[in-house]
């Protein structure tokens, strides 16, 4: 099994720090990974991405264009990365500041409102554990206890006492995902 | 016990060389190296080793810390980025010319000039062919993965003392900023005992030790001359490292070093499932080149692709290799553009097979 990300979306999103849990969660279950990110000039004007492998073997190249999963924050990131997705694949996005909808037929496609729901929750700041939630459901590859120990891992131990609340937005991800375009990868 | 972490490169770098037990880093901050002197100050490692870690006022008062403190016979290292080693060029020749150890570490980006803060290849002239005046060499290791950031960190340390000349990591932007699953060696002691030429203060009824690149005699300065090359040579003999990969049947070799080496593999699967039989060898040590191993590979495929971010240097070595066996061609991106395993597959198509 090798999977393939890009996670995209706004500075301060939380995409790279998201990114990282996966990268641990996959560490949890002895898996290959790599995280590589955008840095420097790319990241001005507000975008950032993260290129996140998960693997059985050992990972070739870690720089990609196209991918197994795209999971997309912004307009921008949308316009970029809807066609990286390869075909048959996966694209999860959140709906809000969303102006231009996904249109590919051949691929997966989910919706998880995250921004809204972590409005919801009066906690902002879990925006990005709800959208992992929801990738976790569409791709069951990496499983929650294990994503629960990678976020253990990544997060400083003076910021554990914030587990359970990351924990809890996880779950809601979980619920609130909701499919709006299938197809048999 | 070793310890696997989730790293950057450039943070195992900084990591390992704490646990190779080292003596000193000095540096100056540049993108996209600045991990390593961030993690040091941030890690106080002062307080786990005694090591100590300075931010110099410049790159070129950071390499002459490092003259120094390799004077003293310490296990000392410095890093920058492309424009940062240019300054430093200076120094390293010193050290060279003065035979002793240090490690550099030169996680390359876009030149020439300030160029850019992206991934680059283009210092492979600079690093394996003497950046700074004079005849000498720098052991060049070229990491691919963030586990040989952390482990060429004590190769490159034990090359230098063996051989007492700097040693130089070079690696990119790509590798440096991207984070992996990294085992980390245990922590090893600082060293308590120095080399016999170390500048530890004269004891009584021994010379007094003298480091200097000078020398004005001109017969004296050729007879070092030809020792530090006779140095070089058993370098060639007993230092090269690399690594094959689906080079056993294959009809055509691509060559790649770095971030470039692992976009390969997958250029390599891309090529196989399209019934071109390619295979890539991969240099772990840029010098010394595996020379032996290319001349090899010449003899057994019908040609012979050099993948690098550059306008093409090591294609320069591979041609010295292959001494016109088999066609070699070169394939790049500059200016930290990254060439993406496709297009690399294509360019072995049109330059290689087709050409």
């Amino acid at each position: 099994m090798t999977e393939e990300i890009i996670i995209a979306g706004f500075g301060g999103q939380g995409v790279l720090s998201m990114g990282k849990i996966l990268a641990y969660s996959g560490i949890m279950q002895d898996q290959e990974v790599s995280w590589m990110p955008s840095y420097g000039p790319e990241m001005r004007g507000g975008t950032a991405n993260v290129t996140v492998i998960l693997s059985d073997e050992r990972i070739s190249s870690p720089i990609l264009d196209k991918f197994d999963t795209a999971i997309i924050l912004n307009q921008q990131s949308m316009d970029k990365f809807e066609k990286s997705v390869k075909p048959g694949g996966m694209l999860i996005y959140d709906g809000n500041g969303i102006i231009r909808h996904p249109e590919r037929k051949d691929i997966s496609i989910c919706r998880v409102d995250a921004a809204e729901e972590a409005a919801k929750m009066e906690n902002t700041k879990v925006f990005n554990m709800i959208v992992l939630g929801g990738y976790l459901k569409v791709k069951p590859l990496v499983k929650l206890e294990n994503v629960i120990k990678g976020l253990k891992e990544s997060l400083p131990e003076r910021h554990h006492a914030l587990l359970p609340m990351n924990e809890k937005a996880i779950k809601r991800g979980l619920e609130i995902v909701q499919k709006i375009h299938e197809v048999n990868s | 016990m070793k310890e696997l972490k989730l790293m950057k490169g450039n943070e195992a770098i900084a990591e390992a060389a704490i646990r190779a037990g080292a003596d000193a880093y000095f540096g100056y901050p540049i993108t996209p190296q600045s991990e390593v002197l961030e993690y040091l100050m941030a890690e106080k490692p002062h307080e786990r080793t005694g090591m100590v870690v300075l931010q110099a006022e410049s790159e070129v008062a950071a390499i002459n810390m490092v003259y120094g403190g390799a004077a003293c016979g310490r296990k000392v290292f410095t890093s920058s980025s492309s424009p940062g080693i240019s300054l430093k060029q200076e120094g390293i020749s010193y050290i060279a010319g003065s035979e002793l150890p240090c490690l550099i570490v030169n996680v390359v980006r876009g030149g020439p000039g300030l160029g850019t803060i992206q991934p680059s290849q283009s210092d492979y002239f600079q690093a394996t062919k003497g950046g700074g005046h004079g005849d000498y060499r720098l052991i060049v290791l070229a990491p691919s993965s963030v586990q040989e950031m952390a482990d060429f960190v004590k190769l490159g340390f034990d090359l230098a003392f063996k051989y007492r000349n700097p040693a130089m990591i070079l690696t990119d932007g790509a590798i440096g900023q991207m984070m992996e699953k990294v085992w980390l060696e245990e922590q090893q002691p600082r060293m308590t005992e120095f080399p016999e030429w170390a500048t530890t203060g004269k004891k009584p009824g021994k010379e007094r030790n003298i480091i200097t690149s000078l020398d004005l005699d001109s017969a004296m300065q050729e007879k070092f001359n030809l020792k530090i090359q006779e140095k070089y040579r058993e370098m060639e003999e007993n230092e090269v490292r690399y690594e094959t990969f689906e080079c056993d049947d294959a009809e055509y070799l691509l060559v790649a070093y770095g971030t470039s080496a692992r976009i390969c593999q997958k250029s390599v699967q891309l090529a196989r499932e399209k019934g071109i039989k390619v295979g890539l060898l991969r240099p772990q040590t840029l010098f010394p080149f595996p020379k032996k191993k290319i001349s090899e590979m010449a003899s057994q495929v019908k040609g012979i692709l050099s993948v690098e971010m550059s306008a093409g240097q090591m294609v320069e070595d591979i041609k010295l290799s292959v001494e016109g066996k088999v066609k070699v061609g070169h394939f790049g991106r500059m200016g930290g553009i990254i060439h993406s395993a496709e297009e690399i597959v294509t360019a072995l198509e049109q330059k290689i097979i087709g050409g």
